[in-house]
């Protein structure tokens, strides 16, 4: 079976792969880029552990192609952190113990930045809609929704 | 608490997040082997056939394929084994059928695995599976339990008569119908605790490796307990010997009990990377987990509550269906016996209790241990039943609880089911619940719902829980085939670091934050000097792993344990140093002192004297600072609490709305207070889901309909409100830190609440018990049926 060859830009570096036609932007991502932290809990967009942010726009990976991504900008929950800094979301997510098994985690960081860079200033019913595209059989979603609240007073400025 | 240290009550943050928030948590399917290989498993369409042949000629062809094994690759195995007996009233063992690796000549369930083929990557192997031929002839499915035991339409095993596993009793039945013949009130009640799928996020997955040169096996499995998967797969199913076997469980995605058990796919990876000579990984799809993880709960119950006049409790009589599935599960045949009708006290000094459990084998998913595992079925039988009682005999929810409650005073009680709790005090928590939710203005919000054309409901459930399942002499002489204790081994290295080596495993309990916590409070260390080290057969002494909230009460009294002999040595080599007897030596905050003197030395000076003995007693004791503790429990714990619900329900649409959740708990000391609120958020959503949401279907021919997140209905964020959570404390009398455990308590209290909330609000409408989950449809119906 031929490869595509796809170039795009993940975590802010140009990357190239090569890729089966049955391959999604997650398999790419887990087994050929080696960025693990995106995870698989359905491989039917319904968990969306695998969120990613494609041209900015948030996307279940195991729902996009490898062969999809030429041209795209991707970030993944690897690339969501300035460097060693965390973002809001992240250091609100461990202030708030919004996790436990962390294996959803990553998909909730980047659907949460997601959010608040579409709404600064969610209502508690707005950011539970939002959300609820990303299953968490942990926390029981309460102090994940504090976290989320907590990161968009600090993106709005309002505490640290 | 000692607060430079992070110890004990401090809420610290989570010490695993910050690799977690990263993306950086390793996990099984995270990892990848050199010359690594990919297994698909081949699975039963039906729920019942005779397999007439494999035909793996044109999957072999594919690209890729590097191997298919069938059921004769595994003839020189055993079975996968069940690690609990559970004998029949009139004393016969129960029925114990062969579950095979691969099926042999016939499959008992949709999924039962058949053939396995490897191949190069997951995508072959997968595309491979689909063309492995196999012809079946279908046999009628037993699917409804009921039917599996009174009109059988076949036999899911040739040995189990009338698909009975056994037949089972508590109590003494003739005292117990003495006791109904005098009561002035029986309320009865006819239920079914729903099946539910466990559905923790992390698929199930593993890797088999074998290292030619030496006979190493290796198996990375998301496991709750790596050595028990050694042992039992190990001793039972391939015969390796411990010391060539390594199990390994790094960082698990949740397990909630269905990674308690050993399966099939472990061994089947195990002994694949051996005849292959290369690494065999194999990870779960998610429908492949909702037709291959061990579902829960699955009972049919009749219970009966007799009374006195003023509503005090004179017996109760339970009669339980419970479903084990298709094959025996690890821990399934223990589940609604020791775990449930044991429970059955309650909070109540019911004097006479009597239980019948009748064990059935029908052709679905194996059923076993789910967050709470027969807990949470005894607290729905037992709050459903006395709720409808206080209904019927006009008494508050609450009072004809209280007038029935265990008191302070009367601890250590004896239950009439075997028990006996060492404490609590459940005034305590179910004031602090009534308080916190505002029982008695409930009255009011009613009204103004209904001014809104909506129906609100407050229901209230109180809950006894058993952790920590021991001691091994008392769970062996009921039938478990395995020790209880736990393990852990405190390592103090030569510059006063410590790991320390838990057999214990988290995966998402926090252990790496708690079991820190209680070590830098005892040896008063900073945290960041300690490391928690779990989930490796080969780095850890041994382990029984986590499951049924037994990791502090029975894991963190093993460490304390291992702490208490290395301060106990740490007395002597200091008092050595200070030149003083040990016995004048106490250890305060990290330090050792002459009691009355000002000679002290810390830690870590004691720690480097004891790897660097150049002025040692060494005619007295052994260089080094590393000691091992197995604690094995004297009793269960006995966690408790008071849960109170409201809902509100549109009876346009029937649709429930949880507006609040209450919860008050005793689970003794607490380590960590906002871990514990996190485990209990965890299992109210869990019980809520139960309550409202999820349930797996099968049709009457045994098709699993809700095998995907199309079907089948997990509690998302816009399903929930926010919860609030107390913890009333009686500290637990049997182990040294004073706690009982928190994991399972949220789903344990919550449904009943919920169902007595949904009850609540209907009452207008006569309706006395809605079945769980309480859907839309269901909660419609009662409403217009009885309207109608």
């Amino acid at each position: 079976m031929s490869k595509t060859h796809v170039t795009c830009t993940v975590n802010g570096e140009e990357t190239e792969f090569l890729c089966d036609s049955n391959q999604t932007v997650l398999d790419v991502l887990r087994e050929d880029l080696g960025l693990t932290g995106s995870k698989e809990g359905c491989g039917s967009g319904d968990c969306g552990a695998c969120s990613v942010l494609v041209d900015g726009r948030l996307v279940c990976s195991c729902l996009m192609f490898g062969s999809e991504a030429e041209g795209t900008s991707i970030t993944t929950i690897e690339g969501i952190a300035d460097g060693e800094n965390l973002h809001p979301v992240q250091s609100q997510f461990l202030k708030h113990a919004a996790l436990q098994c962390g294996f959803c985690t990553p998909g909730l960081i980047v659907a949460t930045k997601a959010l608040l860079d579409a709404n600064p200033s969610p209502t508690d019913e707005e950011a539970r809609y939002w959300l609820a595209g990303n299953l968490c059989r942990c926390t029981g979603y309460d102090k994940i929704m504090n976290a989320v609240h907590a990161a968009a007073a600090e993106l709005r400025g309002e505490s640290a | 608490m000692n607060d430079s240290v992070a110890g004990i009550g401090a809420r610290v943050l989570r010490r695993e997040d910050f690799r977690f928030i990263k993306g950086r948590g390793k996990y099984v399917d995270d990892m990848v082997l050199p010359r690594q290989t990919y297994a698909a498993i081949v699975r039963s369409p039906h729920a019942h056939a005779t397999i007439n042949s494999i035909d793996s000629s044109a999957a072999s062809a594919m690209p890729g394929v590097v191997k298919i094994l069938t059921a004769t690759d595994f003839e020189a195995f055993g079975g996968v084994p069940c690690g609990w007996l559970v004998n029949s009233q009139n004393g016969d063992p129960m029925v114990e059928p062969k579950h095979p690796i691969l099926a042999e000549g016939k499959v008992r369930h949709v999924g039962d695995p058949i053939a396995v083929v490897i191949a190069n990557t997951r995508g072959q192997a997968r595309d491979a599976a689909d063309a492995v031929e196999v012809d079946y002839s279908a046999l009628p499915a037993v699917v409804s339990m009921r039917q599996a035991i009174d009109n059988p339409p076949a036999a899911v095993h040739d040995d189990a008569a009338n698909n009975v596993c056994y037949d089972w009793a508590i109590g003494d039945k003739a005292e117990v119908d003495a006791a109904f013949a005098s009561a002035a009130h029986v309320t009865r009640l006819e239920f079914t605790n729903n099946r539910v799928s466990p559905n923790a996020m992390e698929p199930r997955c593993a890797i088999g490796d074998y290292d030619t040169s030496n006979g190493d096996y290796t198996l990375y499995t998301t496991s709750q307990n790596p050595h028990v998967i050694r042992l039992l797969m190990g001793a039972f199913v391939l015969s390796i010997p411990e010391h060539k076997l390594r199990v390994y469980s790094p960082d698990v995605g949740g397990g909630f009990g269905s990674k308690i058990y050993h399966y099939a796919e472990e061994a089947i990876v195990t002994v694949a990377a051996k005849v292959l000579g290369r690494p065999v990984k194999w990870t779960s799809d998610r429908t492949e987990a909702f037709i291959s993880d061990a579902h829960g709960r699955d009972h049919v119950t009749t219970a009966e509550l007799a009374m006195d006049a003023d509503g005090k409790f004179l017996g109760l009589r339970c009669d339980t269906l419970a479903n084990m599935g298709a094959y025996l599960s690890t821990f399934a045949p223990c589940v609604p016996t020791y775990l449930h009708a044991t429970l059955l006290a309650g909070q109540y000094k019911t004097p006479l209790i009597y239980c019948n459990v009748k064990a059935v084998f029908t052709n679905t998913v194996p059923v076993d241990a789910y967050r709470g595992a027969g807990r949470p079925e005894a607290t729905y039988l037992l709050e459903r039943v006395i709720d409808k009682a206080a209904r019927e005999m006009k008494l508050d929810p609450a009072e004809i609880r209280r007038r029935n409650f265990i008191q302070p005073e009367d601890f250590p009680y004896q239950t009439p089911v075997a028990l006996v709790y060492d404490i609590g005090d459940y005034e305590a928590t179910l004031a602090a619940a009534l308080k916190a939710s505002d029982w008695d203005g409930f009255a009011a919000r009613k009204a103004e719902a209904k001014s809104r054309g909506k129906l609100r409901g407050i229901g209230l459930s109180c809950y006894i829980e058993a952790c920590g399942i021991a001691p091994s002499a008392v769970v062996g002489s009921l039938g478990a085939r395995a020790g209880l204790y736990e393990a852990a081994t405190i390592r103090v290295n030569p510059t006063g670091s410590i790991s320390v080596l838990t057999g214990s495993h988290s995966h998402g309990q926090g252990h790496e934050t708690t079991f820190a916590q209680v070590v830098a409070e005892q040896l008063g260390q900073p945290i960041d000097n300690i490391d928690i080290v779990h989930g490796d057969t080969a780095r850890i002494p041994f382990g029984m792993g986590t499951y049924g909230s037994r990791s502090i009460a029975v894991g963190g009294t093993a460490i304390v344990k291992a702490v208490d002999k290395i301060i106990a040595k740490g007395k002597k080599i200091a008092a050595h140093l200070m030149e003083a007897s040990a016995d004048d030596v106490v250890f305060e905050n990290g330090m050792f002192k002459v009691a009355g003197t000002d000679k002290e030395i810390d830690f870590g000076s004691v720690a480097l004297t004891a790897y660097v003995p150049h002025n040692y007693p060494l005619d007295e004791i052994e260089p080094g600072l590393e000691e091992t503790a197995f604690y094995d429990p004297a009793n269960f714990t006995f966690p408790a609490g008071s849960y109170v619900c409201e809902v509100e329900i549109d009876p346009e649409t029937g649709v429930v709305e949880v507006c609040s959740m209450h919860a008050s708990d005793d689970f003794g000391e607490i380590i960590n207070p906002m871990i514990v609120e996190g485990q209990v958020h965890g299992g109210l959503v869990q019980g809520i889901g139960q309550a409202l949401l999820e349930q797996a279907v099968y049709d009457d021919n045994g098709q699993l309909l809700t095998a995907s997140y199309n079907d089948y209905t997990m509690p998302r964020a816009d399903d929930m409100p926010n919860f609030t959570v107390d913890h009333q404390i009686t500290a637990c009398t049997h182990n040294p830190l004073g706690v009982k455990g928190c994991g399972e308590a949220g789903a344990i209290g919550s449904p009943p609440a919920v169902i007595n909330a949904i009850v609540d609000a209907l009452g207008e409408y006569g309706v006395e018990h809605i079945e769980m989950p309480a859907t839309p449809r269901k909660v419609w119906r009662a409403i217009h049926s009885a309207k109608n």
